[in-house]
């Protein structure tokens, strides 16, 4: 950051008044009025529950976790947060895997779980209005059979749309159907200094620049969205589901590819490598070869003559390119099986190790095999086990980097390859993260795929919507930055003093 | 009249950006210049014509381009097409077909194809800007799924240059469909047409596009299908159409009738009126359109519609009026002649604190305000 812009920041903060810290009783006691004494919470033990999200390697211990029950009174807590200066994290279901929804130590934290209503279904026009506390999947309840909502994380029976909405979460069937942002349509937002704004609306093209759009994916850094208008889509008249099993990862890789140029867009193409059918298999007892090097799970769905042609094309396409079984799912069930069985891999890992680090990298597609034999290699090198189960249709990997936490030295060379993994992936022109986040767990990766004007640039935006950089602060960037309006003399800003933000 | 000047590199624009930006010029952006008339131009901007047109990256394996915003659609269209892929995006292309990629999203137009494939903001996966003090910046990337960091093309996408300058675009692209086959169906009711799109919208079949159309006292619902089983789904939706009372035809070569919907959202001499609602509302904008004498195209399952206004009658007026019997759902005026553009209320009345908040992430990005300052300012 340039000496300006710290120069400016130290006004802002000097505006503020005097770094001395948050007075986190008063602003309790504030909570209090708003949400009531059961729904605000200063125990320790209490606090303890909040302290990490999905990722439990990070946690960090609030000085209050407040429970609204309306966007009113969330509007009411992210007003007396700004105005005691204090920061603060809203969450939802907890369930996410990058520590976005993990707590600044001493600051506020804003749960959810009380706002789960679906406020209006709308058939007809096919939106959804809802609370950012009710699930993922109950969205689909809603509006089913006829109907569905698309993005459909692993997590979807707990993770709520309000953490779908800060992460922009995808799903398996996102290579056909799209991620989170491409069906919010709507939102209420609380933005940091507590006023709050209608962003978008039930149409498409609304007058003004897409700041829904925007928000979508901002890690809970502009703000809390306090109602969420989604669309839904008709239910394909018919899906079709198959698992083939392979040698390897790479021959599983090849009919990946050649299902692709055929112009096929599959509804869901999933891998699970020898490692994570192993633990999967576990878990649900589906019957899988214990010995298959790949799994690959695909589904197409759409109209019936489109889809039953189609199907039989994939059939042989996987047949030609070495798979030694193609089990097609020959009812709901077994349907149903194939999926429970790939989104238990993640929980099942369990049974492989101890402790693991999920990764969540995206490649182009086309650079696959050689990703893979990368992080092979890479593994050897490292003596740790490497499971990869990852949606193979837009080629994002979810390595996990299995360890145990108790053997000396295990976790840091975990942590390293890891590290080596996401580096591998960008080298091959991907991401570091497709859908998990950045939160805490990936910022120190930033750098590898943004650079410094890049970087102030998506600053530019954070200060437009939160100057005093309150709403979940140390998230995202790499580096805390604070944003300034008026240059003016040097005070320590609040964050500052908090430890929390440092001026570069 | 404004002064143009064409930038043949992304070096020149990015300097000529930052010296307005240094001096407090005004400028816009534009490409071909086929929608200059768009938006609430307070006039004297220097236009910035943008013509760097390289396509740098064709990943057909990947089904991924990385492209010049000065690129024109058409002749991405035809390279991607010797590949069996496309950019699923199909706006009308105004005068010689001339229509820029850049600017095709920053105004977020789009075409029949937005029904089975989104718009502008669902296909760019990746944007480089140009800030008015010469700040380069890059957001997304170049593959398909990737929530680092902030979507700043989607604050760019459908922006008009108000926040900056769009360099280069990362696109998502689809196959070609094989075939393609369409269902029409005719009618001169319009409560019949809208019945028979709103239960194609909602039937477990998958569309390509659902287009409605009015014109002359009569209208039209067309459903298009691709695949290699075309036909057969298009066979179905017409028997739908049959049913409710339309005079139906299904035929694969039906390519004039998709120009034709997309040439309709335009208009050389008449207004233009952009509605953005919800299926429900498809029955009153057809019966508005009959009695205004007006010509409406739209996507019935997406609730958007470009209504053009009919020569005669007092055009700010019905266009106050079409705001009225559409509320809440915006009513933005794209064409309109030279000579009514001072009196019309272009982008119509929106909610203060996202007017607000857009004014404030335009302070953060030109804080110079020489970017198309005031073009999407409501009254």
């Amino acid at each position: 950051m340039d000496g300006g812009l710290a120069q400016e920041a130290a006004e802002t903060a000097a505006e503020e008044g005097p770094g001395e810290g948050v007075d986190i009783d008063a602003l309790a006691a504030e909570l209090r009025s708003i949400c009531g004494t059961d729904h605000t919470l200063t125990h320790h033990d209490q606090l303890r529950t909040y302290e990490s999200d999905g990722l439990l390697q990070y946690a960090a211990l609030p000085g209050v976790v407040v429970l609204p029950a309306t966007g009113e009174e969330v509007r009411g807590c992210v007003e007396a947060c700004h105005r005691a200066g204090a920061p603060f994290v809203a969450r939802g279901s907890g369930s996410g895997l990058s520590g976005g929804a993990m707590p600044v130590e001493g600051g506020a934290l804003i749960a959810l779980s009380r706002l789960r209503r679906i406020l209006e279904v709308d058939l007809e026009n096919q939106r959804v209005v809802c609370e950012p506390g009710v699930t993922n999947i109950a969205i689909s309840e809603a509006v089913g059979p006829s109907h569905f909502y698309p993005p459909d994380p692993s997590s979807q029976i707990v993770c709520s749309i309000g953490g779908n909405v800060a992460e922009n979460s995808g799903g398996a069937h996102c290579f056909k159907y799209g991620f989170t942002t491409n069906y919010v349509t709507g939102l209420e937002v609380v933005l940091p200094d507590g006023q709050m704004v209608q962003l978008g609306g039930n149409g498409l093209e609304m007058p003004g620049l897409d700041l829904v759009g925007t928000f979508v994916g901002s890690e809970g850094t502009l703000g809390v969205a306090t109602k969420i208008t989604v669309k839904v889509v008709p239910t394909p008249e018919t899906t079709r589901t198959l698992v083939a099993f392979f040698d390897s990862t790479s021959e599983a890789g090849e009919v990946v590819s050649a299902v692709v140029s055929e112009g096929i867009v599959a509804g869901a193409m999933e891998m699970m490598d020898n490692l994570s059918i192993r633990a999967a298999e576990g878990a649900t007892g589906a019957g899988y070869p214990q010995d298959a090097g790949a799994a690959l799970v695909v589904e197409l769905d759409g109209s019936e003559t489109e889809c039953e042609a189609r199907f039989d094309q994939v059939v042989s396409m996987c047949e030609k390119g070495g798979a030694w079984q193609v089990r097609v799912a020959q009812d709901e069930a077994e349907r149903a099986l194939i999926w429970k069985t790939r989104k238990a891999a993640f929980a099942a890992m369990g049974r492989i190790a101890p402790n693991y680090y999920v990764q969540d990298s995206v490649i182009p597609r086309t650079r696959m095999a050689e990703v893979l034999r990368r992080i092979e290699e890479l593994a050897r090198e490292y003596d740790l086990k490497v499971a990869n189960v990852f949606h193979a249709g837009d080629g994002n990997l979810h390595p996990l980097v299995c360890y145990d936490g108790a053997v000396e030295g295990e976790p840091e060379r975990a942590e390293e390859l890891a590290g080596l993994i996401v580096k591998a992936c960008v080298d091959a022109g991907g991401s570091i993260t497709g859908e998990h986040g950045v939160g805490v767990d990936k910022k120190r990766y930033m750098p590898s795929m943004f650079g410094d004007d890049d970087l102030a640039t998506f600053q530019r935006l954070r200060c437009a919507f939160d100057p005093d950089g309150l709403a979940n602060p140390g998230k995202v960037m790499p580096t805390p930055r604070l944003c300034g309006e008026v240059p003016g003399p040097y005070r320590e800003h609040p964050l500052e003093a908090a430890g929390i933000a440092e001026r570069m | 009249m404004s002064r143009q000047s064409a930038v043949g590199s992304r070096q020149g624009l990015v300097e000529q950006l930052r010296s307005a930006g240094h001096d407090g010029h005004p400028v816009r952006f534009s490409g071909a210049g086929t929608k200059l008339a768009w938006g609430s131009s307070v006039g004297g901007e220097e236009i910035l014509r943008i013509e760097a047109r390289e396509i740098h990256e064709h990943n057909a394996g990947d089904l991924t381009a990385v492209v010049d915003a000065g690129l024109p659609l058409r002749e991405l269209q035809e390279t991607l097409a010797e590949e069996g892929q496309i950019l699923a995006l199909d706006p009308p292309l105004g005068e010689e077909a001339r229509a820029t990629v850049g600017g095709i999203v920053a105004t977020s137009d789009s075409g029949p194809l937005r029904h089975r494939y989104g718009a502008a903001r669902d296909l760019v996966v990746g944007m480089t800007v140009a800030l008015s003090d010469g700040t380069v910046a890059k957001s997304g990337g170049k593959v398909i799924k990737n929530v680092a960091g902030y979507d700043l093309s989607k604050l760019f996408t459908g922006s008009y240059g108000t926040v900056g300058a769009i360099l280069q675009l990362s696109l998502r692209l689809h196959p070609l469909s094989p075939e393609n086959a369409t269902a029409a169906g005719r009618s001169s009711d319009p409560t019949a047409l809208a019945a028979a799109a709103l239960e194609l919208s909602h039937a477990r079949i998958e569309l390509q596009s659902l287009d409605v159309r009015w014109e002359g006292g009569t209208g039209l619902v067309l459903a298009r299908f691709g695949g290699t089983k075309a036909s057969a789904p298009a066979d179905d939706a017409a028997e739908t159409m049959k049913a409710h009372g339309l005079e139906i035809e299904v035929s694969a070569d039906d390519a004039e009738w998709w120009g034709d919907q997309r040439e309709a959202q335009r208009s050389a001499s008449g207004v233009v009126v952009r509605v953005s609602g919800v299926q429900s509302q498809l029955a009153t904008v057809l019966t508005l359109t009959r009695d205004l004498g007006a010509r409406v195209v739209g996507r019935a399952g997406l609730g958007l519609s470009w209504i053009t206004l009919p020569g005669s009658g007092d055009p700010v007026a019905t266009v106050g009026d079409l705001r009225r019997e559409l509320a809440p759902s915006p009513c933005v005026v794209l064409d309109a002649p030279e000579s009514l553009r001072g009196s019309l209320d272009v982008w119509g009345p929106r909610d203060r604190g996202a007017e607000a908040l857009d004014q404030r992430v335009r302070e953060r990005f030109d804080p110079a305000g020489v970017c198309a300052p005031g073009l999407m300012r409501v009254r």
